[in-house]
């Protein structure tokens, strides 16, 4: 899709909160196929280097995003990813670290010839009025098979946006309790 | 173990159901010696609350004993007798060291906070028994429970203390205080509390123990304004009075320089906008039936305070907006922070400042819940307040 054009935005809020968001704007290293840019905040009650060192060893990442089946870690900057997509199937592809800051910030994007072309940073920003550290997530992708793999992934509840806000939430319980709430009954029939 | 589950609207049947086990390092398990039937259970009962599937187990007001307790360093200790508040909340988040529990921000599962955060702009806390907008945790209505982050929540009682005395710790009873705190009672100052069930009941002990000059509390149930009177309230029977008209007399024309909504959503009274209501709420244009909450707005005072402890879930229709804003009127409501005011509580019990027995009406065995429910709903005057006792085997004839 042709990047949009339209007048300098004068708001102050984040490019994802824009009705029409552009990745580009957003400080991403987006290629022309990723027009989806979503974004979403918590303010997470730990220090921010803490919160960047278990997000920096990818392994950790499994275990509050929901949707992953697995990651391999290759080298200090490449990994590969399978993640579970709509109906049993599953998409994998290579991720390039591209920007890595200490304590503060990581950037990623899928490696060229992926089905699937995504980029995204995660920020980790210590609040400036004592309430722990802002976390930011921006991803850009290119929804699979277009709207219509879309409404395919929100029917299995695997859509990006929904998934990314539940992924921080299980992010946030862990780092802030130790543990992720879960309130699943006991199996009737295990 | 045993355990009250929901089947539909008006259909609660104690079910045989796997017992709870430890999922999660703060857990831990109580053995559940006595369990109270909330006005807010009705809600539920009425199916007025949407969230609720089949089986569900209810109850939000027990206590009990640890009998298990997870992998991380607890305080508690099995054996010891613990009062468990109805919110859960994790202790660590923003909300939570603001002391503001029921607005925690981790104990709603990731899945099931979509939907308050769809309806209310963000994701509410959980509770134990409140359908799966509050998390879908089991609730106490049972033999044994499962109680998370149970190092923030419980609060130990000492062993010679009577369970009836302290139970209401749970809920009820830092919701009556809660409400009366929310009125910011100054010396001189005469509360009007509308509604007489057990939380109206205990905002009225509440706002006198807060040095209220007066207060007056309006129902339409003989026993419940005597339990009302008997506090030291003079009492207003709203079918009999014009409730306004009789609030302004009472304060010399002033008006009352607080009122607390302690009805909510459920509220009687066969007046015209209460009707229009109804139909509204059966045509699905409104949720909520706000009549007493109009007739708070509306008898408070100019410059007056309003505390809304009574539950409301959605929107509502003609909110007296004008009175609200001309007025100046000043708004405090929200769930309890049951954990910010149980040790206050409990020290005023055990002082014997504070007696809150005077309220229950009945004790059931846990096999009698259904009937318990029953007769809460449907004889309002005689049933004030179910108590549950698992185990207990009292008999209660049919």
């Amino acid at each position: 899709m042709a990047r949009r054009t339209r007048p300098d935005p004068i708001s102050d809020s984040p490019e994802s909160t824009a009705k029409d968001p552009n990745p580009a704007a957003a400080g991403l290293m987006a290629s022309e196929d990723e027009d989806t840019l979503i974004g979403r905040t918590v303010t997470i009650n730990r220090p921010a280097r803490e919160l960047y060192e278990f997000w920096r060893d990818l392994r950790n990442l499994p275990l509050f995003m929901e949707n992953i089946e697995s990651i391999t870690v290759i080298d200090a900057r490449r990994s590969h990813w399978k993640v579970k997509g709509p109906a049993d199937s599953s998409v994998e592809w290579d991720s390039l670290i591209t920007e890595d800051i200490p304590g503060e910030l990581i950037a990623w994007e899928s490696a060229e010839g992926t089905s699937v072309p995504n980029s995204g940073r995660i920020e980790f920003r210590a609040s400036d009025n004592g309430r722990g550290t802002v976390v930011t997530a921006t991803i850009a992708y290119d929804p699979p098979a277009g709207a219509l793999g879309k409404m395919f992934a929100k029917m299995f509840q695997r859509e990006p946006k929904i998934q990314a806000r539940r992924d921080l939430r299980r992010f946030k319980q862990l780092m802030e309790t130790g543990e992720i709430s879960t309130s699943a009954p006991v199996e009737v029939f295990p | 173990m045993r355990a009250l589950t929901w089947q539909g609207k008006h259909d609660v049947r104690v079910e045989t159901v796997p017992d709870p086990e430890i999922l999660n390092p703060r857990d831990v398990i109580i053995r559940i010696t006595s369990t109270a039937i909330c006005g807010s259970d009705l809600h539920l009962y009425d199916h007025t609350i949407p969230g609720m599937k089949d089986g569900d187990i209810l109850g939000h007001e027990f206590m009990g004993e640890v009998v298990e307790t997870g992998s991380s360093d607890h305080k508690l200790k099995v054996g010891e007798r613990v009062v468990v508040p109805f919110v859960i909340a994790c202790g660590g988040c923003f909300f939570c060291k603001k002391q503001q529990f029921a607005a925690c921000d981790n104990s709603n599962p990731a899945e099931t906070a979509d939907a308050s955060e769809i309806a209310y702009g963000y994701p509410m806390a959980a509770a134990f028994g409140y359908s799966h907008l509050t998390g879908g945790y089991a609730g106490g209505q049972a033999e044994y429970a499962r109680v998370p982050f149970a190092d923030v929540g419980p609060i130990v009682v000492p062993d010679g203390i009577d369970d009836d005395k302290v139970l209401f710790l749970s809920d009820i009873l830092p919701t009556g205080w809660m409400a009366a705190v929310n009125c910011d009672i100054e010396p001189g100052d005469t509360v009007a509390v509308w509604g007489c069930g057990p939380v109206g009941l205990f905002a009225v002990q509440s706002a006198l123990l807060l040095g209220a000059h007066r207060v007056i509390a309006i129902d339409h149930h003989p026993r419940r304004l005597q339990l009302a009177r008997n506090l030291g309230a003079e009492i207003i029977d709203f079918e009999q009075v014009q409730v306004r008209e009789a609030l302004a007399e009472m304060t010399g024309g002033i008006g009352p320089d607080a009122c607390i909504d302690a009805v909510g959503m459920e509220s009687h009274g066969f007046t015209p906008d209460n009707l229009l209501d109804h139909v509204k709420v059966k045509t699905f244009m409104a949720t909520d039936r706000v009549h007493a909450l109009r007739q708070v707005i509306l008898a408070t005072r100019k410059g007056g305070r309003v505390s809304i402890p009574g539950v409301y879930g959605g929107v509502a229709d003609k909110f007296p907006i004008g009175a609200l804003m001309e007025k100046g009127l000043t708004i405090k409501s929200g769930q309890t922070h049951v954990q910010k005011f149980m040790p206050q509580l409990l020290q005023m019990i055990l002082d014997d400042k504070l007696d809150t027995t005077f309220l229950i009406s009945h004790r059931l065995d846990l096999e009698d819940a259904a009937l318990g429910y029953k007769n809460f709903k449907e004889k309002q005057n005689e049933y004030t307040k179910v108590v549950l006792k698992p185990g207990s085997g009292i008999q209660t004839r049919h």
